[in-house]
């Protein structure tokens, strides 16, 4: 089977609600994928904490590239391509550490981010042989690390993006950000202030990276493929479930989603005051109060000031986040059609007092990742809808994506929003539809209208 | 053979008896049983092991009690997780995986008497091979080392302690379902 560009009006119709198989199992498809997604749109590639000191580095990936985060001397903070200009082999095979230069264990080129030996980071600074063997005609300016053009450290999360022509990351992530930020920002409201617990779960899943984007972007239907741990009950309050209720009031999770940038997520409609307090963490007196006290100094710092409380959302394509319990940021690398890696970050409070981030991180253990008593029943139904995807008939026969279309409205006071109630698959479609725009090979002008008109 | 060399390879040969009995256990899917070898104060705890360099090996795995790690619990979650498995639809278990847990390399580095001069608590080294078989074609392999505090209660042994090093940095397993 061709793929070609015209071809993804057919394979995603948001109007029938219905989405071919092919886009979760072709090989084709997956490869367009790297080069028109992944090499396009803003990723996250990790935080701030994880390289609190100058030299530190960590590294990361952006589609099927690896890559280096490092911050500098003079703490500026670059995103550099992980392979050595000259035979490419990887410069750094360390998940996290502390160097001056990275130096290629192949022919020894080694390069450096020192703003004092060199002008542009991730420059060439060490050749062996250089005056002998290449008779110092080698243009060392020239063949530095691939630095990637575009990063911004949102409130500690770091974004980058490898097209120099792309709109701007706050462009793209338009008001969305209110919801990453209620995810992203201490609980007592103060912007940025969370940090990520040492050490990143890494795990290989054979399913396609979109079914993780697709889960996180608001689907409550599936809440019923967590019965078995909702009987255990595992919440921080004891009793059945798996977390504490996501408010008291008038005010419930619902589907908002932003169809003209591909973002969504399951959070509160945005308002002005704070929802009434109501005790969470009751198993933990010291948790209970914790989170009693940044209620109340949330409430008194943002006044009457316009807010959101988010749970999960997805930024186009492959970035998730949960806002509430347990507070957390995911990325899904592509692997393959059918394979992906995951990566979850937890987040606490930075200044949160150690038993707090105790019981949080213990929550967050017993409820995500591979071990998480939730979350490993997610990795059996994402495995295996891909696997019963790739039959022959399968194929022919599209994803029904149908629950609330032509149903969703406007959400008053924020920008190109739209709401579908309490369970919906619009944000699905506002992903997929965003998914096929790219795909289609469209140009920023036209993938962002808003911002170039 | 002397007292004392008679009196260690009896032990030797109790406490590979019990990790072996053990292994029965969670294969045969007696989890309730497996759990009961547990002491209510049990730590359980599985780090990530992270790639740095050959001087920074302390950093190496990730810290109990203070990092994210694969598992890092105690007896109300493990109760938690064997609850989980016995309702029948935990979709990652149901249909149940076949799993074989293959232990080795059964060391006893330590062992603290009681007043009468048996052992009381062993510090046990091992090594494992976790073969998870599951629907109709899907196998992980977990290997790694353990270390485990076994503690005498009322004449039988338990686990007091089990610190599990998967030889895995990113995981190739979509999840950890089983125990180790």
């Amino acid at each position: 089977m061709t793929i070609t560009p015209d071809m993804y009006e057919r394979l995603v119709n948001i109007k029938t609600g219905e989405i071919s198989r092919e886009i979760f199992v072709n090989e084709e498809i997956y490869k367009q994928e790297l080069e028109q997604v992944f090499a396009r749109a803003w990723l996250l590639v990790g935080h701030e904490s994880l390289i609190p000191n100058p030299d530190d580095f960590f590294v990361s990936q952006m589609g099927n590239d690896s890559v280096i985060l490092t911050r500098d001397r003079q703490n500026n903070i670059h995103v550099l391509l992980n392979s050595c200009m000259h035979r490419g082999m990887k410069v750094c095979r360390y998940d996290q550490g502390n160097t001056r230069a990275f130096s290629c264990p192949y022919h020894g080129w080694s390069y450096s981010t020192d703003g004092r030996l060199v002008e542009a980071p991730g420059q060439l600074v060490g050749v062996p042989g250089f005056e002998e063997h290449y008779r110092c005609e080698l243009d060392k300016k020239a063949w530095g690390l691939v630095r990637c053009p575009k990063v911004v450290n949102h409130k500690g999360s770091i974004w980058a993006c490898w097209d120099e022509n792309a709109p701007s990351f706050y462009d793209y992530l338009g008001d969305m950000r209110l919801y990453l930020d209620a995810a992203l920002d201490h609980r007592d409201g103060t912007e940025g202030g969370s940090e990520v617990i040492g050490g990143v779960q890494k795990w290989r899943v054979k399913c396609n990276w979109k079914f993780a984007a697709e889960n996180f972007i608001g689907d409550h239907y599936h809440n019923i493929s967590h019965r078995s741990v909702d009987l255990v009950g595992i919440g921080p309050s004891g009793g059945r479930g798996r977390r504490d209720k996501d408010t008291a009031g008038p005010y419930q999770n619902v589907i908002i989603g932003f169809p003209a940038l591909g973002h969504g997520a399951n959070g509160h409609l945005p308002r002005f005051e704070e929802a009434p307090y109501f005790p969470t963490w009751q198993k933990y007196p010291e948790v209970q109060e914790y989170f009693r006290e940044v209620y109340e100094a949330r409430k008194k710092r943002l006044g009457d000031q316009f807010r959101v409380q988010t749970g999960t959302g997805t930024i186009f394509p492959n970035m998730s986040f949960h806002g509430q319990q347990p507070r957390t940021l995911a990325i899904f690398h592509p692997v393959g059609p059918t394979e992906m890696e995951m990566w979850r970050f937890y987040l606490v409070d930075k200044d949160a007092p150690q038993a707090v981030k105790d019981a949080i991180r213990h929550y967050a253990l017993r409820y995500s990742g591979p071990g998480g008593l939730t979350e490993s029943d997610d990795m059996e139904n994402w495995l295996y809808a891909s696997e019963a995807s790739r039959g022959t008939i399968a194929r022919r026969h599209p994803y029904n994506y149908q629950m609330g279309n032509g149903y969703a409205k406007p959400v008053e006071g924020l920008k190109g929003a739209v709401q579908g109630g309490d369970t919906t698959e619009e944000n699905a479609r506002i992903l997929y539809n965003r998914w096929a725009q790219f795909m289609a090979g469209k140009s920023w002008s036209e993938l962002m209208p808003a911002q170039t008109a | 053979m002397d007292d004392t060399a008679l009196k260690a390879l009896l032990l030797h040969r109790e406490v590979e008896d019990f990790l072996l009995m053990e292994a029965d256990l969670l294969d045969d899917r007696r989890f309730a049983d497996w759990l009961a070898l547990c002491t209510d104060d049990i730590r359980y705890w599985m780090p990530m092991a992270r790639n740095v360099q050959f001087n920074k090996t302390a950093q190496e795995y990730t810290r109990e009690q203070m990092d994210t790690c694969w598992i890092d619990e105690g007896k109300e979650t493990l109760t938690q997780r064997v609850k989980q498995l016995a309702t029948g639809i935990h979709w990652a278990e149901e249909p149940q995986s076949r799993v074989s847990h293959l232990i080795t390399n059964i060391r006893i580095t330590e062992v603290t008497p009681d007043a009468a001069g048996n052992a009381a608590e062993v510090q046990v080294r091992s090594r494992f091979l976790v073969y998870r078989n599951r629907l109709h074609d899907e196998v992980d392999i977990y290997v790694g080392k353990r270390r485990d505090t076994l503690r005498k209660l009322d004449g039988a042994w338990k686990i007091a302690r089990r610190e599990i090093f998967l030889d895995q940095n990113v995981l190739l397993a979509k999840n950890i379902t089983t125990f180790f």
